[in-house]
């Protein structure tokens, strides 16, 4: 009869909220990863990937996790403003 | 030399200009309208300082010389910034919630605050960061003489090492202003933090506008530069994957230990949530900062001739194609970006110097705790000053002793490696709560010592510090401990060698220490509160505060917080415990409070330290703090109920006084009745049997004289049967035995019966009764006699007591509050108030016995009213004499 327990399932506000943290968690790891690729590149004098190209991809995964996390922070800055559940 | 002049002036105004902007901010904050001061973005831009004048000029000389290597330095913090929900957060929700002043700060408090630990970071700190305030010297020095060499004759040259004392001058100088104006509790600087802002806008630009020159300007659209950079000498994939990994890694742990990112970061953070934007916004300013680097090396590379300094690029790339203007802008990036860092870094360390070295010793030299004399805010703004002119001297003495040479250039990567150091503990103290104060001694010395051997020494040049055959064969032929190829592994880049190691070893011993020992209770709380901050925003209690002086306390705290901040804060606390005054009890949770405010003025360790010399007793045991909180508890709960029980008891005595009073009224009651009663017995008794002997005795009595004395004895036993009746009366009334006999009728009869009744053989001055009869009309369900005994008994008083010289008696009828209400007015002198409480209770008679009467009537009006639902009772202030009938409207409504 105890009314007050703590729900099995999250609302879904809250559900989403948590997942966006998952997300904001997992960024970085994301981020070394992208950015360890270039460990496979064969590397010296006779290399494939010209400075140009290895430029273009290296920033662009900056530009692309500085977007992703622009993105998080955003939908998590309107998440905290109607929050249901305390953080973790 | 014109172009010097313009130079020098161009500098004085930015100076100048800045100058200005932290005087605005500061007083914007003072006033209370800096809103904007703290912003997001001025915090975010605040984060800049990572980028010194070694990213500003460095970069480019670094990409000239390895390549896309550089970005590693700027990939590492981004990672740390966008991967700011793991250790960031937690850094600044326990920076705030614990007032932590320094990275020193933190790891001392950490440790169960010892000051030990916080000593030698801070010496470590001082070690790591001096080389870096040298190289920003040597790099101000060098863009002016970049300047000098291309426009006046070699015999005009600047002197540099001047030109770096007065930059070093006026830096210190700027840091005392506005990094020591105020002793702020939560240390923060709004002066500096909007001026390093401005400058990280100007450098960000200045490195921009070079980059668009370059890559528009002079190398043909974006394309043609693409082209132009593959084709040059880094065109080509080089790198060693152990570098990159290793300095990613380096490059973030720097970011996180630096004591200057610590101070922008962590202590200068004014609101969580600026973390969230700073996360993405600091990732796109460093991005932006890097982009342009390759092709102004390149362009570099191939414009300017062979051996030049490709460290100066910047500046020298827009000179050479004839862009001074340009060239001045770059210069002012370089030194904004020389002149944030050091700034910053001076604050950040003369508050770790002046809290933890300088401080301690003072306070033991003088006896510390409340006996110390003067003021001690003085002597900690004093402190903060020396040493931030300290820092700065030591910057520049390193600058001139290593003679300013290429030696500097590779100090930038070394000195990270340094300040690495502090990760592990500091990751270790955020994440687990084992670690221990030994744990994190030994790890951050075994990994000092690592890193001085393998790395630092090394860095001056074989056989500078180190002889070679140290460096060949080891210190005394042990080949295994070869600077740069431990334990025999050879072949590795130095600086990884270093870094593996030093890193490895050190997050090793501090594991295995922390392992082996055991931690004091402290320790264990402050382990707690750091690992679960998120559980407790609130620290536990630390202090038994029983011995506490709360005098003592409020005269150490003025003299380091200041007066008025200081009695504001006691005033405060005193109010929250509920004491007036300025003095608060000495209760754990306070003695905490004051503790935290303290610390953000003279650190964790000294203000703990400073706490426990007045409060007398060390720290306490977690069992202490429970027995604590336990008896605290208790007490408190005990107080509460004897307030309690007190108040009901003050309660109880003004009502047992007030009791006592009556009773003993009517005690003298009582006695007068008795007399009287007896008096009354006694006098009709006297002439009954008086007239009977009469009777009996003489035979010569005529009939008239028969009937006259009988009538007597009839007329005296009738009075006697009168006063047994109205004692008999009361007594059946008061015992609640009484029948009530409930009738309808008018309320105008019963007045009309009971007036005629009580007139009726009225021998004084006649009564005059003024009635409303058209009031009077109110229908009623009640016992009419005995309420017409009650208003015969009023209209009898008033014909009885009335002394006016035309008595009158005004009965008024009304209704109030659903009540009927009969006021019977008359115009006498009234009653007294000390009559008035006595009136209604039995023998009760006013004043002297004038008219005849045992004093019961009123009791028995009171009764009957009691059981008709009703009440009588004395309505003073109505001139005469005043009573109130009141009967409850059921009664009257009922006939209805």
């Amino acid at each position: 009869m105890n009314e007050r327990r703590t729900p099995l399932f999250l609302e879904r506000q809250s559900y989403r909220r948590r997942r966006l943290i998952d997300m904001v968690r997992m960024l970085p790891v994301i981020g070394a990863l992208l950015w360890a690729v270039p460990l496979l590149w064969k590397s010296g004098p006779d290399s494939d990937i010209s400075t140009s190209v290895a430029i273009i991809y290296l920033f662009g995964v900056w530009l692309g996790m500085v977007l992703l996390s622009a993105v998080l922070a955003r939908l998590l800055k309107s998440a905290d403003e109607h929050p249901q559940e305390s953080d973790d | 030399m014109a172009t010097l002049n313009i130079l020098v002036s161009v500098c004085l105004i930015y100076v100048t200009f800045l100058f200005a902007i932290a005087f605005a901010a500061e007083r914007a904050a003072r006033q209370g309208h800096g809103g904007w001061l703290r912003s997001p973005l001025v915090y975010t831009l605040s984060l800049s300082i990572y980028c010194t004048a070694w990213t500003f000029y460095g970069a480019v000389g670094y990409a000239a010389r390895s390549g896309l290597e550089y970005l590693t330095i700027y990939i590492g913090p981004s990672l740390v910034m966008v991967g700011w929900w793991w250790i960031l957060r937690k850094l600044v929700r326990i920076g705030r919630s614990q007032r932590v002043t320094s990275i020193a700060d933190l790891i001392s408090s950490r440790y169960g605050k010892s000051n030990l630990l916080a000593v030698g970071v801070t010496i470590l700190a001082v070690i790591g960061t001096t080389p870096y305030i040298a190289l920003q010297l040597q790099s101000v020095t060098l863009s002016f003489s970049v300047f000098s060499e291309s426009h006046v004759p070699p015999t005009e040259l600047l002197d540099q090492d001047s030109t770096a004392l007065w930059v070093a001058m006026g830096l210190a100088l700027f840091t005392i202003l506005f990094g020591t104006r105020n002793l702020d509790v939560n240390e923060r600087h709004h002066g500096v933090v909007i001026a390093i802002a401005v400058e990280a806008i100007v450098k960000l630009f200045a490195l921009l506008a070079v980059g668009a020159f370059v890559v528009w300007g002079v190398g043909g659209g974006l394309a043609e530069t693409l082209q132009r950079i593959d084709a040059s000498e880094i065109g080509k994939w080089e790198m060693r994957g152990d570098r990159w990994a290793s300095l990613i890694f380096l490059s973030a742990a720097a970011f996180l230990c630096l004591p200057r990112m610590f101070q922008v970061m962590v202590v200068e953070n004014d609101r969580e949530s600026h973390l969230r934007t700073a996360s993405w916004a600091f990732p796109a300013y460093l991005m932006v900062m890097s982009l342009f680097v390759v092709p102004i090396a390149v362009v570099g590379l191939d414009l300017l001739p062979k051996g030049s300094n490709p460290d100066l690029f910047v500046l020298t790339l827009p000179l050479a194609t004839g862009n001074e203007g340009l060239a001045m802008l770059s210069f002012l990036g370089g030194f904004s970006s020389a002149t944030s860092m050091v700034i910053v870094a001076a604050l950040a360390l003369s508050t770790m110097v002046s809290n933890h070295i300088v401080m301690p010793i003072w306070l033991s030299a003088t006896g510390g705790g409340a006996k110390i004399s003067g003021d001690v805010r003085n002597v900690v703004i004093l402190s903060r000053r020396i040493s931030i002119a300290g820092v700065v001297a030591l910057g520049y003495l390193y600058f001139r002793l290593s003679g300013g040479g290429t030696a500097l250039a590779s100090i930038g990567l070394i000195s990270f490696a340094g300040v690495a150091q502090f990760l592990p503990v500091l990751l270790g103290g955020l994440f687990w709560r084992g670690a221990t104060r030994i744990g994190a001694f030994v790890g951050l010395t075994v990994g000092f010592v690592v890193w001085a051997y393998a790395l630092l020494l090394p860095s001056f040049g074989s056989g500078a510090l180190i002889s070679e055959a140290v460096m060949l064969n080891g210190p005394f032929g042990i080949s295994w401990l070869r600077p740069q190829a431990f334990f025999g592994i050879e072949g590795m880049d130095p600086l990884v060698h270093a870094i593996v190691w030093s890193m490895s070893l050190n997050t090793l011993t501090f594991f295995v220490a922390s392992l082996i020992g055991f931690p004091s209770p402290l320790e264990r709380l402050q382990g707690a509160q750091f690992v679960n901050v998120y559980e407790h925003s609130r620290r536990p209690q630390g202090w038994s505060g029983s011995a506490a002086q709360s005098e003592d306390l409020m005269i150490m705290a003025q003299r380091i917080l200041g007066a008025r901040e200081a009695q504001t804060l006691f005033e405060r606390e005193a109010g929250r415990q509920g004491v007036t005054g300025f003095l608060p009890e000495p209760s754990p949770d306070f003695l905490q409070v004051l503790e935290r405010e303290l610390s953000g003025s003279v650190g964790a360790a000294t203000a703990h330290a400073m706490i426990g010399q007045i409060v007398g007793g060390a720290s306490v045991s977690v069992e202490d703090l429970m027995a604590v909180a336990d008896e605290t508890a208790q007490m408190m709960e005990y107080s509460n109920q004897l307030e309690t029980k007190s108040e009901e008891q003050a309660r109880t005595a003004r009502q047992l006084r007030q009791a006592n009073e009556k009773l003993t009224q009517i005690s003298v009651q009582k006695d007068a009745f008795l007399g009287q009663v007896s008096h009354e017995l006694r006098t009709p008794m006297t002439s009954i049997r008086a007239f009977s002997e009469i009777l009996r005795d003489s035979n010569k009595l005529s009939a008239e004289e028969k009937v006259k004395y009988s009538s007597i004895i009839h007329d005296e036993a009738i009075r006697l049967t009168r006063l047994l009746d109205d004692l008999l009366d009361l007594s059946v009334l008061e015992n609640g035995q009484v029948n009530l006999n409930m009738q309808r009728g008018m309320l105008m009869d019963v007045l009309d019966h009971a007036v005629s009744s009580a007139l009726t053989g009225s021998t004084g001055k006649p009564l005059i009764v003024r009635r409303q009869r058209s009031q009077e009309m109110v229908p009623l369900n009640s016992d009419l006699d005995r309420l017409s005994q009650v208003f015969i008994n009023l209209i009898g008083n008033a014909q009885k007591y009335c002394v006016a010289d035309a008595p009158e008696l005004a009965i008024s009828v009304g209704i109030n509050n659903g009540e009927l209400v009969i006021d019977f007015i008359d115009n006498g002198v009234g009653i007294s108030k000390d009559d008035q409480a006595v009136i209604f209770e039995k023998f009760a008679r006013v004043g002297s016995m004038k008219a005849g009467g045992a004093g019961l009537g009123l009791a028995i009006c009171r009764e009957i009213m009691a059981r008709l639902e009703g009440s009588v009772s004395y309505l003073p202030g109505q001139g005469g004499a005043a009573f109130r009938v009141i009967l409850p409207v059921s009664q009257a409504a009922a006939a209805e």
